[in-house]
């Protein structure tokens, strides 16, 4: 055993393994420094945003900075009746501090995210608070319950209390369909506005079916690839490549000359008589574009890692499969099918995840019933102006791709991926 | 039991991969029931074209192959029977040696009893036993051999196809395994036909042998005799070391003839020369030329030692004789109390027997 075993010294007298950290030190430092520039990068351009994301979807800090006077007051609340008058007093000097700086439109908007009309009865203070109606030596408590019957309401204190915390996980559970109730436990959206919960699924489901025709596809043409001779394979290579040299946007475009009900696919039906002129079948803005568009701009993904997996595989073991005597189909299913596990593995690995958060190509042809979730975080990006909502659906993304290579190491194990 | 003289037969077999080269030429080859056949012969010679062919993985152009009577051209090779060792084992690498060797087993739908027995003989046959669960990577090279080696005889094929199997071991390994294939051929009487590029290989294992070169078979006879007697001079070149002198036949009578050569004229048996003035090649094995003969032999010369080479178990003297400064003896170290020292000269002599005159090079 190691605790035996006598320490091994070079013959200066050195511990061998202190001799050998030195003499590989050198080495380490230079192989550090080679892959330093990379790891900068990745720190810059990877880490950081993510984190930054990160902060940003459960960043709620807005509240808890305009009402610092209102919430310290609200800690010795129990929040199950109205609050007591020196909250009212708190609240009462926090708004007019913002009244003052012209910012209460923002805490009315974020606090009727929280409870729906907020912003009516925020307005209606701010403007009693700029013609001085309100009388400071009276009652506030009194004064601002007669302002509006809902700031008598003590849901709307409890509201004001959920904010307190500077983080929520409000985004989170908005982007799956949820919401914290009045009394702070987690509810569902009324079924009618579920649309997150379909847009995932939906994402799943496109990512799942664009994953199997790509594998469908892809793994016939990587094995004649692997098997052709070199003149013909690679002309093949680069017919399978080519997709790669042109614009995405170029490829999604032609998709849509392609595919449209004027288009060529529908020309060609009604030419061969497969559909009528008048009835020619919608294939774009649906989900039959995506697929289509997705399969074909992905399937270099599944053919690469394939190809470069059967290529190791020596055509003599499918030849001692026949000669033992399996026909051809059981020479394929049990001596090479399993070999190019690997790279089926990492083929549907890569096309799901890349899939999974595709962008352009459902945004131009997938229509309504096409549309992916990273089109919902780039709406929201872009149109809502709800950075921390795209952020947190961004990083539920993220982490279900990596739910599913957790899974998927579990299943085949990661060490067993061969991209190339 | 009659054994089958014709088990494995060649009919005419040509074989062309592209419509332009003949691969195989004209092949007319049979092979008997529990022989051990070996197909010799540089690479590109068609002896792996001609073993493909019986393996059911190319179709001859022309002619047909017959297995035990029957024509076997259009039998896919699953369904011909026929045992096969790759020149890289091909053992399959996601299955262990227990699965490896079940694989013919389980596709012929055999019991699980029976599968077991067969595999657990087949190992012992090649002295494995115990590796039933190492997975091919986890073998050194030569068990990984003998694993196909177990492979392709545990179904009980009528015929063993190897393809240069031994190719990837070192020599002591080759060694070794050349006399265990052909204990296991002794003992359970299988067909083998077995192709390499490696004349000692053939020669230590074979019933008989084809020296294959240019899709032709040169020569078809048991090992002694190739060595011995080569018909032509591209076997004699092939097979074993050899000394050749050319020259042009100047006399012809019965077996023996007289070869004049450029700075001499030396008796040789005459094997494929047949007149006065034609080119021949002579060819002499160096074990059959003597330093010092003490007897009177038929040729009798003497030339200048230009190198000697200690080989261990033998000396070898490279002479310049009779303008051939290439010629080589080999003198066996326990016999050898001569001074062999450079640049002087020794008698050398040899019987016309031995000396044959073949064709030109």
């Amino acid at each position: 055993m190691s605790s035996e075993t006598k320490q091994i010294l070079t013959t200066d007298g050195i511990p061998l393994e202190v001799s050998l950290k030195k003499a590989e030190k050198k080495n380490k430092i230079k192989a550090f420094l080679l892959v330093a520039p990379l790891l900068f990068f990745l720190f810059i351009t990877y880490v950081f945003p993510i984190g930054e994301m990160f902060t940003r979807s459960v960043d709620d800090r807005m509240v808890t900075n305009m009402l610092p006077k209102t919430f310290k007051t609200m800690e010795s609340w129990d929040g199950k009746e109205l609050p007591p008058e020196e909250v009212f007093t708190a609240f009462y000097s926090d708004f007019k501090v913002l009244v003052e700086n012209e910012t209460q439109g923002k805490l009315g908007q974020r606090l009727n995210k929280e409870k729906n009309g907020f912003n009516t009865i925020t307005k209606k203070l701010m403007r009693l608070i700029k013609r001085n109606k309100i009388d400071e030596s009276q009652s506030i408590k009194e004064q601002i319950m007669k302002i509006h019957k809902r700031w008598a309401n003590v849901e709307y204190w409890q509201a004001i209390k959920r904010t307190a915390p500077p983080y929520t996980m409000a985004k989170y559970l908005k982007g799956m369909d949820m919401y914290f109730a009045a009394d702070g436990s987690i509810a569902q959206v009324d079924e009618d506005r579920r649309i997150h919960r379909i847009l995932w699924l939906r994402t799943l489901e496109i990512a799942l079916f664009v994953t199997i025709f790509c594998f469908l596809m892809g793994y016939p043409i990587a094995h004649l690839l692997a098997t052709l001779p070199m003149k013909y394979s690679n002309l093949l290579m680069i017919c399978v490549l080519l997709p790669f040299w042109t614009s995405l946007l170029v490829r999604t475009a032609s998709w849509m000359i392609l595919l449209q009900q004027q288009g060529v696919v529908n020309d060609f039906f009604v030419l061969i008589g497969l559909v009528a002129d008048d009835n020619r079948p919608t294939m774009m803005y649906n989900k039959v574009g995506t697929y289509v568009a997705m399969t074909q701009i992905l399937l270099p993904f599944m053919v690469l890692p394939l190809y470069s997996v059967m290529k190791t595989i020596s055509p003599s073991l499918m030849r001692a499969g026949k000669s033992l005597g399996g026909t051809p189909f059981v020479a394929f299913w049990k001596v090479y099918f399993p070999l190019t596990i690997p790279g089926i593995g990492a083929g549907c690995l890569l096309v799901f995840i890349l899939a999974i958060g595709y962008y352009i190509t459902p945004a131009l042809v997938g229509g309504a019933s096409g549309t992916l979730i990273s089109n919902q975080i780039a709406y929201h990006m872009k149109a809502t102006l709800d950075w921390s909502f795209a952020s947190a659906m961004g990083l539920m993304l993220l982490s279900g791709v990596l739910v599913i290579y957790w899974i998927y190491n579990k299943l085949v194990g990661v060490d067993n991926i061969k991209l190339g | 039991m009659s054994k089958n003289p014709e088990f494995v037969k060649f009919d005419k077999v040509d074989k062309s991969y592209d419509g332009k080269v003949l691969v195989v030429k004209d092949l007319q080859l049979d092979i008997a029931e529990g022989e051990f056949i070996t197909m010799l012969g540089p690479s590109g010679s068609g002896k792996t074209t001609c073993l493909m062919m019986l393996a059911g993985f190319e179709t001859p152009t022309n002619g047909e192959i017959l297995l035990d009577g029957n024509i076997i051209s259009n039998i896919p090779p699953h369904k011909r029977g026929i045992g096969m060792v790759f020149q890289n084992y091909a053992l399959f690498p996601h299955m262990t040696v227990y699965e490896n060797l079940a694989f013919p087993l389980r596709v012929r739908k055999m019991e699980k009893d029976d599968i077991d027995k067969k595999v657990d003989k087949a190992l012992s046959m090649v002295s494995l036993n115990g590796f039933e669960t190492r997975m091919p990577g986890q073998l050194s090279g030569g068990q990984q051999q003998r694993v196909a080696v177990a492979r392709a005889l545990v179904f009980d094929p009528a015929v063993v196809l190897m393809d240069e199997p031994l190719g990837a071991l070192d020599k002591n390994l080759r060694e070794s395994m050349q006399y265990e294939i052909k204990h296991i051929h002794e003992s359970i009487g299988v067909t083998v036909v077995y192709v390499t590029h490696d004349q000692s290989e053939a020669l230590t294992m074979s019933n008989r042998i084809a020296v294959f070169n240019d899709g032709k078979v040169q020569q078809l006879s048991n090992p002694s005799e190739l060595y011995e007697k080569p018909v032509n001079s591209f076997v004699a070149e092939f097979i074993g070391e050899n000394n050749t002198f050319d020259g042009e036949v100047s006399d012809i009578s019965g077996d023996e003839c007289k070869v004049k050569l450029s700075n001499g004229e030396i008796i040789a048996s005459a094997i494929s020369v047949k007149s006065k003035g034609e080119k021949t090649t002579v060819s002499l094995r160096p074990e059959r030329a003597l330093i010092e003969p003490s007897e009177k032999m038929d040729n009798m010369f003497s030339g200048k030692i230009e190198e000697v080479i200690y080989h261990g178990d033998h000396t070898r003297v490279r002479v310049n004789l009779l303008g051939n400064p290439e010629f080589i003896l080999k003198v066996p170290n326990s016999t050898s109390n001569l001074e062999l020292k450079v640049k002087e000269d020794i008698k050398i002599g040899w019987n016309s027997s031995d000396a044959r005159a073949l064709d030109p090079k």
